[in-house]
Order: C-alpha cells, then sequence, then structure tokens
C-alpha cells in the first residue's frame, strides 16, 4: 500500500542519516587510512591543478611531435612549418599590432553578437516554451530558419547590410541565438508539472511562478545552451570572416591563404583555439557555479 | 506524548461540537479561520489521452455529495485508485469536476482556491530550495519578513527537522520530505487543509508522532481537514468522520461514490486500543475488501489493536 519505501529515522537519532556519506568515488581514491579524517579526500583526478596539468599532457606531446617531424624534415616547410616560425610569425605580427587587433575585433564580434543571439533566444524560447500558442504560432518558422546553413545567410547579409560589422554580427548573433533557444524552450516544456502545480497550489502566478518555479528548474539547462551557443558564434565568426571581412582571426586566415603564409594560417587556428577554449572556460565556471546553486 | 490541554474532553461527541470547541480554544489563530466544504454531487470524467479513435473513459468519481463542517477532521479511505487523490484535488481547484461544484464557505471553487492548502501525495519541494526555504514557500502572501521567519522556524521545530533546516531537499530521506511539505501545507495557515496521504511514507513511530502534531495542530488552530489515507487506523484516530470511497456491492456502474459513512465515537486523543473503535475498523475493513479475519492479508498485522473476535 505504501508506495515510497519509508527510510526515515525517528526524531531522537536524526544526525546520523543523510548527507554524511561522501561520494563513493572518494573512497575508491583515498588510501583506507583516510578514512580517519574528518573530511573526506576528494579524487586525484577532481583536484584543480591537477586536471589542468592533466589537460596539458596532450597539447605537449603534440607540439614535440610537430616540432620532431619539421626537424626530421618529415614535411616541406611550405606544408608545415615548424613551431619557431609560427611563433616567430605572431611575434612579428604582434609587433605590428595586428596581431592584438584581430584578436580584439573577433573576440568583440564573437561577444556582442553572442550576447544578442543568447538574449533573443532566451526571449524566444521563453515565450515559445510558456505559451501553446506562441508554439503554434512561432515553433515551425523558426525550425525552418534554423535549418538554413549558416554560409547560405552571407550573400543576403552582405546584400543588406553591407560589409559593415553589422552584417557579421547578425550571423553570429543568428549561429549563437538557436542554441539557446532550442534549450531554452525544450527545457521550458519539460519542466516538471507536479512542481509546477505545487507552486501555483501556493499561490503562485505568472511572473511570481516563472521566477518561483520555472526559471529555477531550467537554469542548467539555459547554461548548457549558452555554453553551445558561445561555440556556435565563433563557428560563425569565422564563416563571417572568411567571406567578408578586413580585420579579424577570419580575414588573417583568407589574407594568409591568399599570401600563401601558412605559419600566419597555423597561428590564427592555434590563437582561435585558444581563444574558443578561454571563452568556454569562463562559461563553463559560470555553469559550475549555476549547477551548484541550482541543479 | 503531546502535552495537550484536551478541550474537548467533556463533549460526548465530538463531531457535531469540534468547530465550536476548537474555535473557543484558537486564541492564537491569525488568518483564516475554519470553512465549510460542500460536495454537492460531484462527478469526474477523464478525457482520453488521445482525442482519435478513443472509446471514452468511465467515470473514477460519481455522485459524491457530502457536507464537511468547519473545523471538522474528514478522513477520506478507498482502496489504491478509487479517486481520493481526485477528490482532493478538486475541493482545492487544482482539477474540476466533470458535474457537479464544490463550494467553500458558500462560494463555488474555480481554480485554485487560497482558502485550501494542499500537502501531495508526493513531497513535491523545490529541489534548488532547502528546507526552509521550501517550507517558507507556503506563507500567505503578504506575511510580514519576521513574522514568516519566526512561523517557519517554528513550524520545522514542531515536524522536527530543526537540523536539517538548512538541507535540500535530496540530502534529506523521504520521510523526512513529507514532513517538510506537511509544514509547507500548515505555515499557509488555511481554512481548508487538504492532506493526501501525508504520513504514508513514514516509519510507524515517526507516524504516530505526526498525527499527535496534527492533532496538537488542530486543537490550536482550527481548519477544516479533508485527510486522505489507506491507513484504517489513523483515520480512527484522527477523524470526526470517516467516508470510505468504492463500488456499492449491488451496483454495476462504474465509478467510485461514497458507500460508508461513520461518525467515529469519542474525543481526541483516543485510546487506539478501544473496542468500540475496533468494531468500526472491522467494518471499514470489510467495506476495503478485506475480510474481517484479516491478519492474513497483512493490514491487521500493523494494527495496535486486536481485530474485534467476529
Ligand atoms: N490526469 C488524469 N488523467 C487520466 N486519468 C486520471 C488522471 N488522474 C487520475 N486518473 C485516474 O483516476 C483514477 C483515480 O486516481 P487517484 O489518483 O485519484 O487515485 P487514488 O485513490 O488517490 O489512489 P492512490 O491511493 O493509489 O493514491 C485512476 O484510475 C487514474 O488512472
Ligand atoms: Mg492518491
Amino acid at each position: 500500500m505504501t508506495e515510497t519505501v519509508p527510510r526515515t529515522l525517528p526524531r531522537t537519532l536524526p544526525r546520523t542519516s543523510a548527507r554524511t556519506v561522501p561520494d563513493a568515488t572518494a573512497f575508491a581514491a583515498s588510501a583506507p587510512a583516510a578514512r580517519t579524517a574528518r573530511a573526506p579526500r576528494r579524487p586525484l583526478a577532481s583536484r584543480g591543478w591537477i586536471a589542468l596539468g592533466g589537460g596539458a599532457v596532450l597539447p605537449v606531446l603534440i607540439l614535440a611531435a610537430w616540432q620532431l617531424t619539421t626537424a626530421l624534415g618529415v614535411f616541406t616547410m611550405a606544408q608545415l612549418p615548424s613551431p619557431a616560425m609560427v611563433w616567430q610569425a605572431g611575434v612579428d605580427l604582434f609587433a605590428s599590432g595586428l596581431l592584438g587587433q584581430y584578436a580584439a575585433i573577433s573576440t568583440q564580434r564573437v561577444l556582442i553578437g553572442f550576447a544578442v543571439g543568447a538574449a533573443l533566444g532566451i526571449a524566444l524560447g521563453a515565450l515559445v516554451g510558456l505559451s501553446r500558442a506562441a508554439d503554434v504560432l512561432f515553433a515551425p518558422t523558426l525550425g525552418a530558419i534554423r535549418a538554413v546553413p549558416s554560409l547560405a545567410w552571407v550573400p543576403l547579409l552582405i546584400l543588406w547590410l553591407k560589409i559593415g560589422e553589422e552584417s557579421k554580427l547578425t550571423l553570429i548573433a543568428i549561429g549563437a541565438f538557436f542554441p539557446v533557444y532550442t534549450t531554452v524552450s525544450a527545457a521550458l516544456r519539460h519542466v516538471d508539472r507536479q512542481l509546477v502545480e505545487a507552486g501555483r497550489a501556493f499561490g503562485l502566478r505568472r511572473a511570481r511562478l516563472f521566477t518561483a518555479v520555472q526559471l529555477p528548474a531550467v537554469i542548467p539547462a539555459v547554461v548548457s545552451g549558452l555554453r553551445l551557443a558561445l561555440a556556435q558564434a565563433w563557428l560563425f565568426l569565422v564563416a563571417a570572416e572568411l567571406i567578408a571581412s578586413s580585420m579579424g582571426l577570419g580575414f588573417l586566415l583568407i589574407d594568409s591563404q591568399n599570401n600563401g603564409r601558412i605559419d600566419r594560417i597555423l597561428l590564427a587556428i592555434i590563437l582561435l583555439a585558444i581563444l574558443g577554449k578561454l571563452t568556454d572556460a569562463a562559461v563553463g565556471l559560470f555553469e559550475r557555479w549555476a549547477n551548484r546553486k541550482w541543479a | 506524548m503531546p502535552h495537550r490541554a484536551a478541550p474537548h474532553e467533556a463533549f460526548a461527541d465530538p463531531a457535531s461540537v469540534r468547530g465550536a470547541a476548537s474555535r473557543s480554544t484558537a486564541t492564537t489563530t491569525t488568518g483564516n479561520s475554519a470553512c465549510t466544504v460542500e460536495f454537492e454531487a460531484i462527478g469526474r470524467t477523464f478525457a482520453p489521452a488521445t482525442t482519435r479513435g478513443a472509446t471514452a473513459l468511465p467515470p473514477v468519481l460519481r455522485d459524491i455529495s457530502l457536507t464537511v463542517r468547519p473545523g471538522e477532521v474528514l478522513a477520506i479511505l478507498g482502496t489504491s485508485g478509487c479517486g481520493k487523490s481526485t477528490l482532493l484535488r478538486i475541493a482545492g481547484g487544482l482539477d474540476s469536476p466533470t458535474i457537479g461544484q464544490v463550494r467553500i464557505d458558500g462560494s463555488p471553487v474555480a481554480g485554485i482556491d487560497p482558502r485550501c492548502a494542499v500537502g501531495f501525495q508526493e513531497p513535491r519541494l523545490l529541489p534548488w530550495r532547502n528546507v526552509t526555504e521550501n517550507v517558507a514557500l507556503g506563507l500567505p502572501r503578504g506575511t510580514p519578513r519576521a513574522a514568516g521567519r519566526a512561523r517557519v522556524a517554528e513550524l520545522i521545530e514542531l515536524v522536527g527537522l530543526a537540523a536539517f533546516a538548512g538541507h535540500r531537499p535530496q540530502a534529506i530521506s523521504g520521510g523526512m520530505a513529507q514532513r517538510a511539505s506537511l509544514a509547507r501545507a500548515l505555515a499557509r495557515n488555511p481554512g481548508v487543509l487538504l492532506l493526501d496521504e501525508p504520513f504514508g511514507a513514514l516509519d510507524a513511530l515517526t507516524r504516530l508522532k505526526m498525527q499527535d502534531l496534527l492533532l496538537d495542530v488542530h486543537a490550536q488552530a482550527p481548519t477544516t481537514v479533508l485527510l486522505v489515507t489507506h491507513d484504517v487506523d489513523e483515520a480512527l484516530q484522527l477523524a470526526d468522520r470517516i467516508i470510505l470511497l468504492g463500488r456499492p456491492d449491488n451496483d454495476t456502474r462504474a465509478g467510485a461514490t461514497i458507500v460508508q459513512e461513520l461518525t467515529v465515537p469519542g474525543a481526541r486523543p483516543r485510546d487506539r486500543g478501544s473496542a468500540e473503535l475496533a468494531e468500526l475498523r472491522g467494518r471499514l475493513l470489510a467495506g476495503l475488501g478485506i475480510d474481517r479475519h484479516g491478519e492474513a492479508r497483512g493490514l491487521a498485522a500493523t494494527s495496535t489493536i486486536p481485530a474485534f473476535p467476529y
């Protein structure tokens, strides 16, 4: 008859029950002697500096292999310049002020486009996720727009908005919009009905219901959507800059291709990797905080 | 056993005078006072999940007419799936009847009713809030901050969760979560308290304590209580009146209705072992489809009083 397994301890001995059991993995990783310590030891792989160092192993290996193959002359200089040459190209570009300018303008475009796209994504995602009418009205159209490959927008945007900043920012915003829109609307549709009903039963309605129940329930999903959107923003940035720009890392790529500067191409790719990873790590920190707070 | 002033003991039939007796002792009550709940020929039929090609479902509830007096504790008994939760949800305006209507203090219930507070069958706590913040959700809107904090702390203490006030729901046990949910409903200080198997997930000892707690709270603040339970003894211990939902023996129509209604004699707290209660217990168990020598079915084994010797 009773659906839930009763596992409450009587009130007289409450402190021993929940919470005190640490992660099962903590036991696996710690020596038996460590059990006597008050705080359970954290597993090796989750400590900050070890995680960082572990993550650097592969790049270092790749760098070493790269150095080795160029030193042994496996590829010609025109195919694969050595790490030192790429470094030198970076130093030269930096000295001329171009590198800083390109990296800055690209980052700026990504951040602005991402901010606009994500804001619109949250707004429309919330509308479609919360309102059945908006769902019927908007979802099919947005789904169709989403199906358009990113490059297909470029000619149209250039014709409409010229080769200025607007065309690039718009493209990046389109790229950032969809991951956010999709995750927000889907997450809102799937908020636990029982929780929403409980909120309503205790007098919450509309804005207060949204901020007290629905929004917190979808925050983890929204943040992971934001993270996807940021990656997408970098993708669309390169698409925009490859085709129509006079500055930025994408421009550096296409310009170097025309000039046959493979060292600069490698430089641009490495910079994109680093910048993408850094911005992603920033959102990742935010995500961890949000998950601790809301999940 | 909790200390209780036992103001009712002077009355022979608490069911008839419960409201008046409780009101006279309720000097500390603020907010809502107890409400009358009237069910008028309630019927509920659910629509089929798919609209195409589906035949109409049989009704879950039919012909339920009942008046619950202010301050009365009404227990709703019935087998699993007979529609107890549905009836309770209709009373609180979370669901609407297909036919008939519910009135609270004379005004029809349309939509979620602010005079009611619900303790759901599941705890339904917000996972991102700790116990204190969850209980605070139940406070009526416009409660002054300091008064609200004090009330929440008092309720948490009352349900024995003081040591866990800062814990999130996933860090407490199922029974604790259910107690937190009960505290949240009590925080509302409602005119009608709707409790759906509030003690279902509790171990036997905690359950007895919580039953006494509910009686204490009820003695202090005379709300009308509709208590769904599948525990006959719990109903006998807590209620002024018990209704049994089900299908009458000689009735082939689908849908549960009230098949038994009985007033529980004696003032609370009741002697859990009295012979009078044992007789009622036998009748209720029979109504639930359990024969009177029901030890073999397991239900009697949980009882503290022996089965009446028929
Ligand atoms: N939203 C719904 N849609 C369709 N059918 C429903 C819905 N809610 C309940 N029912 C049906 O109504 C019947 C009664 O359900 P209800 O939850 O009221 O039972 P109950 O008496 O509370 O059972 P239990 O003791 O197991 O909690 C069940 O047969 C169920 O299938
Ligand atoms: Mg139920």
